[in-house]
């Protein structure tokens, strides 16, 4: 088909478009319609996204499905697929009819809630569809506002400043990439990203106001590319808007937050960073594996001592994104996969973890840890699915979770044995609090009156639920479906990242010997 | 004097005449009964003017021997001015009259301060420059002062007066001593000057002293002290063309003085350009932090977008004053629609400015409030929003002219701005419940609240071409 992926991107706006032109009122009915047509055109995104997974021929590295058309101010409106986006276009669709699914239960602002979440995925599917440099930071910047007006409106009790803070953290990372973007504009002479893959970004040594910059002006783009992604992702040390934001956003928004908004930045980093600036990428990347590090075992303990449900998790997002930022900066074939693996993975396990919240947050309206305790009792159902997500969010083989912590341990123990040692601790530290977690919640005598009348999980919930435990399990044992895809695409990318460090080497050796 | 230079000047003769026909009709006739009827057929006319502007084309034609041009440039400015001037007339006509200011000198007062900016934007040289801008704002000097029985609104007259004269002061030293280095009052005769590779430092002092002038009228900082207090002292519909028509002809006049008459020597002034882009941009952006008052808001949002449209100037190249032009074309839009709202806004029937009169507008008024919504991301500089185009063209131009540093300045103060913006979305959307504002907006201000804010969207698409408008402009005037 055509434009099969303008008709992705844009279904949800149109969707939400509709909404706002179309439906009047705020009685229950109007309600119910307004969650029928979201969840209705959130699931017939995924099932057109399935034609473009199934038309998709992993071994063809190039752009798939290219649409291209002039546009205002020099710009081209580009889109297309390669192994590396196509499966995060799949996990945002595929999460998208889940996210709609939770938020069933909220009554407050119904409609505008449904337009913020439709808008969100078409800015979102963009973010990972976009071929243009522009484009990207278009869709990449404006996810800001529903976001924003997500945490602000239905979110908890410090909601507002939760929504300041994340919009401003992450607007701040990336107005530098917005001015690098435009300095590659000008370098370049395009905008075009498959073109600016294959451009030479100069990597001499640069003069800047008395200090040399080694790596010169790809080491300049790269850091404003990684203030970015960087913030989003978010690494260590500016990572301290996600727990925020994820405690006062509500339950649908934490799980978008956690499992697609996150993993743009390291989108970001495969699409841009890396094969663009790889002097750059080479040079930083003893840097980034250690702030992964030092990330992994940081987030970890911090989770360890945290009373709040929610925030907990968010902290081990932290921790499991610092796997992935040290997979993709290992910058092997192992490391990039297994940087893939762990963010598509992620996004199930998050996602799952969030809603799990959520199921109990809804009956009991409180994350305290403390206050809750011998849920198995009256909840078995509940308890078996929350263990599976605490299981695969530890990474225990046979879930998706172990398959990408074992690729990037892989990756990095060859690149960098000490990184991986200081990052294996991490992982007996997320068993520690993943455990904990669930012994404290789950476990142990049900001593509390109010807990004593819960109901399981009603059957909404349960569906919720399900795609998720067969996506987890079944990539958890069965881990070539994803590794098939991105394979080839990626093996093209760390063949020209090779490639180009060696051609860089190769000149500087030149230089070296041609000097008198 | 031929007919020829006549027929090109005929819009800015035709608004004069039609100024003082209606001065004369509203004297002898019904005053200040009549003043709806004079409103609506100025700005019939000024919309008429800027058709008949619009249908001209051609290269570059000097009229009265070289006083004045008329070029893309002149025309994209004026149609730029008489399309605002004639939206804030219109969406002003309810507050005034409301507050009992509809008297028949106020768009007598509007137009004549209109044919003075026309006539700075297509000056070509130095004392139709100097008239015109003293027609304009002698004219905006009364009418910041519209409201006589106001201390406020006399303040605000009296300090923009004084100011203003200073700044002109300052232009008319700095022109007289251009005059005396170059030997000629006439841009291409200056920049003829400096093409045969002279300099002298008097010249220089000249285009300094002008550029302090040329600054107060756009309120870059360090002249830009009067804006808050005349944007809050003035009545809002005042206000409102405070901060459109005249930001567009100071802009316009500062490119054409810069690059017809200084433009072979770019290096010399584009370091103060620059220089008080970023002043602009920083001091608009924190100084607007701690406003409570709508209008003081405005005021310092002003400054700073005035700050973005210099560095687009400061770049000194054709894709510079393409993108400063694009800039003020979408500032105007956005100004018009913030404006249309602030003009509706009361309590009781008593106007309100505070910025927490807005709580929780988004419940009794949803389509205003998501209207507002929009227009202060795309103040912010959000994308997909128009008004992130207009940021992106001008840091393209200064990074495209090697000013990077100009570039991550103005991004740095458009985080620290993004934040007030946000604040309005807050009060909007996530503040308390408290006694709602009135809800009948005049029809006019709620179409083109809704309307500049749908542009905001749609522009996105192609900016409804204005680029290329902007882009033709900026060849006429940078060759």
């Amino acid at each position: 088909m055509l434009n099969l992926l303008s008709i992705i991107t844009f279904t949800p706006a149109i969707a939400a478009l509709i909404l706002a032109i179309f439906l009047r009122g705020d009685d229950e009915a109007a309600q119910q319609n307004a969650k029928w047509l979201a969840l209705v055109a959130t699931t017939a995104t995924f099932l057109v996204s399935l034609i473009l997974f199934f038309t998709f021929d992993p071994n063809d590295t190039g752009f798939q499905h290219v649409e291209e058309r002039e546009w205002i101010l020099g710009l081209t409106y580009k889109l297309g697929v390669d192994g590396i986006s196509i499966l995060f276009v799949m996990l945002t669709t595929f999460l998208m009819p889940l996210t709609i699914g939770a938020c069933w239960n909220v009554t407050h602002r119904v409609k505008e809630y449904m337009i913020a979440f439709l808008v969100l995925e078409t800015l979102m599917i963009g973010v990972f569809v976009a071929l243009d440099l522009v484009l990207f930071y278009l869709f990449f910047e404006a996810s800001l506002i529903p976001m924003f007006l997500i945490i602000g409106i239905w979110g908890g009790k410090d909601r507002i400043y939760a929504a300041f803070k994340f919009f401003l953290y992450t607007f701040f990372g990336s107005v530098l990439m917005l001015v690098a973007m435009i300095a590659m504009f000008m370098d370049a002479g395009t905008t075009d990203i498959p073109t600016l893959l294959t451009h030479e970004f100069s990597a001499g040594p640069l003069n800047l106001m008395g200090w040399q910059v080694v790596g010169g002006m790809q080491t300049l783009l790269w850091l404003a590319f990684f203030a970015s992604f960087a913030v989003k992702m978010p690494m260590w040390p500016v990572h301290t808007w996600l727990p925020d934001a994820h405690v006062q956003a509500p339950t649908a928004g934490s799980v978008i937050l956690a499992a697609v908004l996150l993993k743009m930045g390291g989108y970001g980093f495969l699409r841009f960073s890396l094969p663009m600036f790889p002097v750059a990428s080479d040079l930083m990347a003893p840097f980034v594996l250690w702030l992964s590090a030092i990330a992994i075992v940081y987030a970890s303990l911090v989770a360890l001592v945290q009373e709040d449900m929610k925030k907990l998790v968010a902290y081990s997002s932290v921790a499991h994104m610092g796997f992935v930022t040290m997979g993709i900066f290992a910058a092997t074939q192992q490391g990039v996969d297994g940087a893939i693996f762990q963010m598509i993975s992620h996004g199930f396990i998050s996602g799952a973890l969030f809603l799990a919240v959520g199921v109990i947050y809804d009956r009991m309206h409180t994350r305290e840890i403390a206050a809750y305790g011998g849920l198995v009792n009256r909840m078995p159902v509940y308890a078996l699915v929350f263990m599976l997500f605490t299981m695969a969010n530890v990474g225990l083989p046979g879930t998706s979770g172990f398959v990408g912590e074992f690729l990037t341990f892989m990756a990095v123990f060859q690149v960098n044995t000490w990184v991986a040692v200081v990052a294996g601790t991490g992982v007996i530290l997320s068993a520690g609090y993943g455990l904990w977690l669930y012994r404290r919640v789950v476990f142990g005598p049900i001593i509390k009156d109010s807990l004593k009348a819960l109901p399981d999980m009603d059957r909404r919930e349960k569906a919720l639920f399900a795609p998720l435990v067969v996506m987890v399990v079944l990539l958890g044992v069965y881990p070539s479906l994803i590794t098939d895809i991105i394979g080839p695409s990626v093996a093209a990318l760390v063949g020209d990242y090779d490639g180009a460090l060696a051609a860089h080497e190769a000149a500087n050796a030149l230089a070296q010997t041609q000097r008198p | 004097m031929t007919s020829a230079d006549l027929t090109l000047a005929l819009p800015e003769i035709l608004l004069a005449l039609f100024a003082i026909a209606a001065l004369l009709g509203g004297v002898y006739t019904g005053k200040d009964r009549s003043a709806p009827l004079i409103l609506w057929l100025t700005v019939g006319f000024m919309l008429f003017l800027a058709v008949l502007v619009g249908a001209t084309s051609g290269e570059a034609r000097p009229v009265f021997g070289g006083l004045m041009v008329d070029d893309y440039f002149s025309r994209f400015a004026r149609i730029l001015i008489l399309i605002s001037g004639a939206m804030v007339l219109l969406m002003g006509q309810g507050y005034m009259q409301r507050n009992d200011l509809l008297r028949f000198e106020y768009p007598v007062l509007v137009a004549l301060a209109t044919v003075g900016m026309m006539v700075m934007v297509s000056a070509a040289d130095l004392i139709t420059l100097y008239m015109g801008l003293e027609l304009q704002s002698l004219a905006l000097y009364i009418l910041a002062a519209f409201r006589r029985d106001s201390a406020r609104s006399t303040e605000a007259g009296l300090k923009y007066f004084v100011l203003g004269a200073l700044a002109s002061g300052l232009l008319l030293y700095g022109a007289s001593l251009v005059y005396g280095y170059a030997g000629t009052t006439q841009l291409a005769g200056i920049a003829s000057v400096i093409e045969a590779g002279q300099l002298p430092l008097g010249l220089l002092m000249g285009l300094a002293f002008m550029l302090a002038g040329l600054a107060f009228k756009v309120s870059a900082v360090p002249f830009h002290m009067w804006t808050p207090d005349v944007y809050q002292g003035a009545p809002t519909a005042v206000t409102a063309f405070f901060a459109t028509a005249p930001k567009v002809a100071a802009m316009a006049l500062l490119a054409r003085v810069l690059h017809d008459g200084f433009g072979a020597a770019p290096g010399d002034w584009s370091q103060i350009i620059a220089f008080l882009a970023v002043a602009s941009v920083f001091v608009g952006a924190i100084g607007a932090l701690l406003q409570t008052d709508i209008k003081r808001l405005m005021a310092y949002s002003s400054i700073s977008h005035m700050g973005f449209a210099l560095i687009g100037l400061a770049a000194g190249t054709a894709a510079g004053v393409q993108a400063t032009l694009l800039y003020m074309a979408i500032y105007v839009v956005m100004s018009v629609g913030v404006f249309a709202f602030i003009l509706s806004m009361r309590r009781d029937g008593r106007q309100v400015a505070r910025i927490d009169d807005l709580h929780m507008l988004s419940t009794a008024q949803p389509l205003s409030a998501l209207a507002l919504l929009v227009l202060m991301f795309s103040l912010a500089g959000l994308p997909p929003l128009v008004g992130f185009w207009a940021k992106f063209s001008v840091l393209a131009a200064a990074v495209n002219a090697g000013m990077v540093w100009l570039a991550v300045a103005g991004v740095i103060a458009s985080v620290i701005g993004a934040f007030y913006y946000l604040r309005i979305v807050y009060y909007m959307y996530f503040g308390e419940e408290r006694e709602a504002l009135d809800r009948d907006i005049g029809p006019v201000e709620r179409v083109l609240l809704v309307a500049s804010a749908a542009v905001m969207v749609l522009g996105v698409i192609n900016l409804f071409g204005i680029d290329g408008a902007a882009a033709l402009a900026a060849q006429a005037l940078v060759r």
